[in-house]
């Protein structure tokens, strides 16, 4: 178990490294989270449709969207000069590689939610102070259920020549019951529901990560090793 | 490796007579369903759009279930016909899912005075039809034949799982599709003739899946064939 965890550590810990020594793709990710608040504003008529009716939405899909771009850098990093081969012929179990790439993927992800959602409260007047601690703890649920998916997606598609198109149409479907639970539950909270009305969302995303979680552990020594 | 090509023209031969035979049972269907079947009460002619809807429903059901049970074999054998039964299996789902996602619409329009509603079901096969075609997308973006099987494998079993999360998300979202009227505790609600044509039906679709599926893998030996053909001539 230790060397579990130093494997996925090390892993996880290179990627971060990677990417705070360049900062290119986060930057263009939370820029394209930005700009993508900014398109959803024009698609509401402010006489009609309160901002706080879409916010929920809006904030959700944005998140969804540069989540992608993010998980697509996972493994295209690995591609170049072939670096996964490097990876490949580690003495450590597929699992903590998985959990690995996983850590630093949640972190990007996080990375976007707690820069989209200031944003939100910014351009659509989002309520967070109502939402309370649900709402860290929904967006924690699902960045773990997104990047469980996308880790194991990202490592095939980025296989194709086409990776960088083939990764959103093969990941969206699998974002929606995330998706659709924590739009929910985020839309009940900002509403001022109290935390109890949204167990059954956030016991759905639990269970959500956990199978995903556990699949990815199983199934990724499928994917890299060849 | 002639012996591959023949055994994939025998097999294309008998998957076309089944298909055959099943596309005559569709047409049987038709005069069942429209001579021989009492008209719905309430919904009058457009109910008749029922003896393919559901029957086309179930094949897209069998099918995917079939790929991603094919495929979670697949990574534990690394059998290749089991890879391209999943395949054969995948592509003849999308076409009855197609036929379901036309057919319900035009169903929908009279009945529920709308072609599309967010409807569960209606939500989970539109989702369900678009995993499949990511499912195809990746196969066609892969080159080499083990990566691919074992990437299609990865995909067909989580697929199988997202399932039934999508079911549960959706539903608990909102419904306006009928309950079930056949597979309930208190039996079939419907008259004698009407589950006669039905389940004449279901089976004419079944037998026309068998038919699509033997005739896609005598594709997909064919396929092999030559990419190894090929892949021997390169090397």
């Amino acid at each position: 178990m230790g060397d579990f965890l130093r494997v996925a550590l090390a892993v996880a810990g290179k990627d971060l490294r990677l990417e705070l020594r360049t900062r290119a793709t986060m930057l263009a990710a939370v820029v394209f989270a930005a700009l993508v608040l900014l398109v959803f504003n024009f698609s509401r008529d402010p006489t009609a449709v309160a901002a706080i009716d879409l916010a929920p939405g809006v904030l959700w899909v944005t998140v969804a969207f540069a989540s992608v771009v993010a998980l697509n850098r996972a493994f295209t990093i690995e591609r170049e000069h072939s670096a996964i081969d490097g990876l490949r012929l580690a003495p450590a179990s597929r699992g903590a590689l998985f959990i690995g790439k996983a850590l630093a993927n949640l972190a990007f992800v996080l990375l976007i939610e707690a820069v989209t959602v200031p944003l939100a409260v910014l351009f659509f007047g989002l309520p967070v102070a109502t939402a309370g601690w649900g709402l860290p703890l929904i967006l924690f649920l699902s960045a773990v259920g997104f990047v469980a998916v996308g880790t194991l997606l990202s490592a095939m598609a980025v296989r194709t020549r086409f990776g960088e198109l083939l990764l959103p149409v093969l990941l969206l479907p699998f974002l929606v019951p995330p998706l659709i639970a924590a739009a929910q539950a985020t839309s009940r909270l900002l509403a001022g529901r109290p935390l109890s009305e949204v167990v059954g969302w956030l016991r759905f995303l639990v269970v959500y990560d956990l199978v995903f979680v556990t699949l990815g552990l199983l199934l990724f020594g499928a994917v890299i090793d060849e | 490796m002639t012996d591959d090509l023949a055994r994939a023209r025998a097999l294309l031969r008998t998957g076309g007579i089944v298909t055959l035979v099943a596309l005559l049972g569709a047409a049987g269907v038709y005069c069942l369903a429209l001579n021989f079947t009492p008209t719905e009460a309430s919904q009058g002619l457009a109910q008749k759009i029922f003896y393919i809807h559901v029957p086309a429903a179930w094949g897209t059901l069998v099918a995917f279930s079939l790929c991603g049970l094919a495929s979670a074999a697949y990574l534990f054998l690394l059998d290749p016909r089991l890879d391209r039964f999943a395949a054969s299996s995948a592509e003849v789902g999308l076409a009855f899912a197609a036929v379901m996602l036309t057919t319900g619409p035009i169903w929908g329009r009279p009945i529920w005075g709308t072609y599309w509603d967010w409807d569960p079901r209606l939500t989970l096969t539109l989702l369900t039809f678009f995993l499949f075609l990511g499912y195809g997308a990746l196969r066609s973006a892969l080159h080499d034949p083990g990566e691919r099987a074992r990437f299609s494998a990865v995909i067909g079993i989580m697929a199988l799982v997202l399932v039934p999360f999508i079911h549960l998300s959706v539903y608990l979202f909102r419904t306006i599709h009928p309950k079930p009227v056949v597979l309930r505790p208190e039996g079939p609600a419907l008259p004698f003739e009407m589950l006669r044509t039905l389940l004449v039906s279901v089976g004419v679709f079944t037998l026309l899946y068998i038919g699509l599926v033997t005739m896609r893998y005598a594709l997909g030996i064919a396929r092999d064939h030559a990419e190894a053909d090929a892949g021997g001539r390169d090397g």
